[in-house]
């Protein structure tokens, strides 16, 4: 026996890697020509564990408070050997993981991914959606830098005008009725500590459905012979390709674009002009802005965030929505409503951009 | 009797009523009485008249109580004009200029009197006035000049702390304008008309009206307010060293106060001018264009200390830009350079400190003070450059790790090509 | 078959180990900035909160020193019963550097004569607030000062 296989037999003995290497072994995925879409949801994953990786770094100097954590950060980014690198890779990455994620969904979307029996694969993937949000919003604020103070400002006052719950659910991100320590605080603790816990579980199980129930193949290419292709080590080498260069992207962003701090959070200071959210809010952000002050009875604003509620829900509830077998002129329906959000979106993205 | 009770407590009700009526129209303060005649008669007539009414609602000596009769004399409880006008009821009627400050000094310069309305308002206005240009060409006869209300109003006199005063700091050069700046009324006089424009332009009235900053200076606070005269041309820096202490202290002790004390130059405004002062540039150091120094120094020892006076403020100013100009291209690179950008501002405060000593007229002084600022300026730069030449390491870096980045993932898909047996890795044929 | 014996083998060899000594440096590349990174750097922390300003004995009694407080300048001083003050040293008037000026034992501003009592209270002169004051800790001769 060589060295290589005592070693995997007394692995084997003790925590039965064999059955799992069998069937990462036997794991394949189809060959048709949406195949390119099915990187994107490695890419997401990979790009969050830069996130964990760059994070548990920064957090060996990083300080939670009003007084320590700007005056931490500039530390980092002036003193750290690599700590500008660290830095601007973990809030670049964190952009980046974003977009990935979105156009993971979306593929998902229009290839109908998510249709029997894979829903429940498509609900823990919203819900790891929203908790990337929380991640990017609760994160920003860490810096507690002018821009990041007025944006978690304005943020969280948006979360306050849903009727009922909207009070309450402010106080409770805010950590009282006003911005302030007690917020950088509380936000450092869903960043750090309650997000990363709720991810471990709902990644877990996301990741456990894929492999159980293996890749979708689109409506179109369903019932034809296709191709298939090992997942070790073809799909997985190819998957290091789209890795290693998104890790040349995000060395390249750091050095060449490296990310601003600007100046610490006064509160007292008036809020900079042309205040504006990070990209994957201002689509939401410029809507409101549009929206008239008042529509029928109710505030333009409130009607706004639970029109955007109501997608939220909407998109968890897809694949109950669009049953597959269906009926094709109710999934036509569904391509084109799916095409008018992400217009809608891009329009609204690329106005917040250039008003 | 049977009904004398009732009767009895009936009129005793109506006394008291009939006392409280009386008693409340005659107790209530003189400003809620029924108004005197000459209210209830100039209310009624046309603009010029009625204003007194109007504007005196605003007054602060309505405010304490005083009436038409308190100042004009005459009796407001006589409706017929005459008798209300009476000059044996002690009418006065509108004075004349030359009668004005009398008329208001019957109050005013009485000390006892106004112990009871103000006791820490002075007393020696009327004094003060008859040493001023105006109180002095007033007693000579020239009913042109201003009086107590040319510049406080007639009826609508407000506290000089009430923003609508006319005497309150940011609205006093408006004030001293309205005669000042007129040429007509000017004309008789020979001093100049363009005051109030040349201190509108000047640094101190940007301090005032735009930064409003109540502690900057306008025309009283060199003039004074009653005894207005300007300041003697050799105790000008006197009044300007009220606030620019340094500045007069510098000047003093240094070779210039003889000379200028024997050519009877005006110390401060020979440099910087009396109204249009403004914000002082390093040209009016050194021996360029713009330069004060040698409008009496040409080929001297005094030409040679300016040059390098302004030598040494033009080389500090500059090294400080050039400084300034890098670190917000390094900042604008993405680089952290707040340190060196705050200490730069040491640098700034030596420059100010060395544009004081320029009125010690020493240029040994002057570099005394620029030399450090010089230091702190090259440092600053040497910053600067750290950050650029770190920016250039950066991206050094990144292009050799990218090069590597790229040859690994063109490998790995080599890789590929080879377990998938395609070209140029070709299975068997 | 032959060609292929003798090119395969060699070719695939040859990728194998360009990938296998790429794959290290590229993680040499990755790992070589994490590990300096972990490693602390020379000034171990980010002072901006609490700053030490010196020795007591370097301060003679009644005189003022001017000190770097995070990115704004401060004034120590050490009064005539010995006890040590510090306040911001940027005038409220026009953000001129103070001074101490132990004749008069005030802190006067020398750009416009505005002038501060021990407590830091604006007493004469334009600028139109207070200094803010900072806590002074003497720890045997070494004086640290935090923002109150």
């Amino acid at each position: 026996m060589t060295r290589t296989e005592s070693v995997r037999l007394w692995l084997d003995e003790r925590l039965g890697i064999n059955s799992a290497i069998a069937l990462a072994q036997k794991k394949e995925v189809p060959e048709h020509r949406h195949s390119i879409w099915y990187y994107f949801g490695g890419m997401t994953l990979f790009l969050f564990i830069v996130q964990v990786t760059t994070g548990i770094m920064l957090l060996l100097y990083y300080r939670p408070s009003a007084e320590g954590a700007f005056e931490s950060v500039q530390f980092i980014i002036t003193e750290v050997e690599f700590g500008w690198l660290i830095r601007s890779v973990h809030s670049w990455s964190a952009n980046l993981l974003i977009a990935a994620l979105f156009i993971h969904m979306f593929s998902v979307f229009f290839l109908s991914a998510y249709r029997a029996p894979r829903e429940m694969t498509w609900v823990t993937g919203v819900a790891l959606l929203f908790i990337c949000i929380a991640f990017g919003f609760s994160g920003y604020l860490l810096p507690w830098n002018e821009l990041a103070f007025f944006a978690t400002k304005v943020g969280t006052e948006i979360s306050g005008v849903v009727p009922l719950v909207g009070r309450p659910m402010l106080r409770f991100l805010r950590g009282g009725d006003e911005v302030t320590g007690a917020t950088l605080t509380r936000f450092f603790g869903f960043h750090v500590a309650i997000l990363p816990a709720i991810t471990t579980v709902i990644l877990g199980v996301h990741l456990l459905l894929v492999q159980m129930h293996g890749m979708s193949v689109p409506p179109g290419v369903e019932g034809k012979e296709v191709k298939k292709m090992k997942f070790v080590p073809n799909f997985l080498l190819r998957d290091l390709i789209g890795w290693i260069l998104a890790i040349g992207a995000l060395a390249a962003l750091a050095a060449i674009f490296p990310w601003e701090l600007g100046h610490k959070a006064d509160a007292f200071a008036p809020a900079p002009a042309g205040i504006k959210p990070e990209w994957y809010f201002l689509f939401m952000f410029q809507t409101l802005k549009y929206l008239p002050a008042k529509i029928l009875f109710l505030d333009g604003e409130v009607v706004g965030i639970m029109a955007f509620g109501l997608g939220g829900l909407f998109l968890l509830l897809v694949p109950f929505l669009n049953k597959e077998p269906g009926n094709t002129r109710r999934k036509r329906v569904f391509t084109i409503i799916g095409a008018l959000v992400v217009a809608f979106m891009v329009i609204m993205t690329i106005v917040g951009y250039v008003t | 009797m049977k009904g004398r009770p009732v009767k009895l407590i009936l009129a005793v009700t109506t006394l008291c009523l009939a006392a409280i009526a009386l008693f409340w129209n005659t107790s209530t303060s003189s400003a809620q009485q029924a108004p005197n005649s000459c209210v209830r008669c100039h209310a009624g007539l046309d603009e010029k008249l009625s204003d007194s009414v109007r504007l005196f609602e605003h007054d602060i000596h309505k405010e304490r109580g005083l009436t038409c009769t308190d100042c004009h004399g005459g009796d407001g409880t006589q409706d017929d004009m005459k008798k209300a006008k009476d000059p044996a009821r002690g009418y006065i009627g509108k004075p004349s200029p030359a009668q004005i400050p009398a008329f208001c000094g019957k109050c005013h310069s009485d000390a006892a009197l106004m112990k009871k309305f103000n006791p820490s308002l002075r007393v020696d206005q009327v004094q003060e006035y008859f040493t001023s240009v105006h109180g002095n060409r007033l007693r000579n006869g020239d009913q042109n000049v201003a009086t107590c209300v040319s510049c406080h109003g007639t009826h609508g006199i407000r506290k000089p702390d009430d923003q609508e005063s006319t005497v309150f700091p940011m609205n006093v050069a408006e004030t001293c304008g309205k005669c000042h700046s007129d040429p007509q009324r000017m004309s008789a006089y020979p001093i100049p008309h363009d005051q109030y424009d040349n201190y509108k332009s000047s640094v101190h009235a940007n301090a005032l009206y735009e930064k409003h900053d109540l502690s900057a200076p306008t025309c009283n606070d060199c003039h004074g307010n009653h005894g207005a005269v300007p300041p003697g041309l050799t105790s000008v820096a006197n009044v300007c060293g009220q606030c620019h202490g340094r500045q007069a202290e510098l000047f003093r002790s240094s070779p210039h106060k003889a000379p200028f004390e024997e050519k009877q130059l005006g110390e401060c405004i020979r440099c910087h001018s009396n109204h249009a002062i403004t914000p002082p540039s390093d040209d009016k150091a050194g021996v360029g264009e713009g330069s004060v120094c040698i409008s009496c120094h040409q080929s001297d020892k005094g030409f040679a200390g300016a040059q390098r006076i302004g030598g040494g403020l033009e080389k500090l100013h500059h090294d400080i830009d050039a400084a300034n100009v890098q670190l917000e291209k390094a900042e604008a690179a993405g680089m952290e350079v707040s340190k060196p950008q705050f200490e730069l501002k040491e640098a700034s405060d030596a420059l100010t400190q060395a544009r004081v000593l320029v009125h010690t007229a020493s240029p040994d002084e002057v570099e005394g003070a620029i030399t450090p600022g010089l230091g702190i300026a090259e440092k600053s730069l040497q910053a600067a450059q750290a950050a650029f030449a770190e920016l250039a390491y950066r991206r050094k870096g990144l292009f050799v790790s990218l090069f590597f980045i790229l040859f690994l993932a063109a490998l790995v898909y080599l890789k590929v090509r080879q377990i998938e047996g395609k070209y140029p890795f070709a299975k068997a044929a | 078959m032959e060609p292929n014996e003798t090119r395969g083998p060699t070719r695939r060899g040859f990728l194998n180990y360009l990938l296998g000594t790429s794959a290290v440096a590229t993680l040499g590349a990755i790992f070589y900035p994490i590990f300096r990174f972990m490693v602390p750097p020379a000034v171990v922390e980010a002072q901006q909160n609490s700053v030490s300003a010196g020795k007591v004995n370097d301060l003679a009694i009644n005189s003022g020193k001017i000190f770097k407080f995070g990115s704004k300048p401060g004034i120590l001083i050490r009064t005539q019963s010995g006890e040590v003050k510090a306040f911001s040293a940027s005038c409220t008037h026009l953000d001129c550097i103070v001074q101490y000026d132990p004749g008069s034992k005030e802190i006067i501003c020398a750009c416009h004569g505005g002038k501060y009592d021990l407590t830091g209270k604006n007493v004469s002169g334009p600028p139109p607030r207070p200094l803010d004051e900072f806590t002074v800790n003497v720890k045997g001769d070494d004086i640290t000062v935090t923002k109150a």
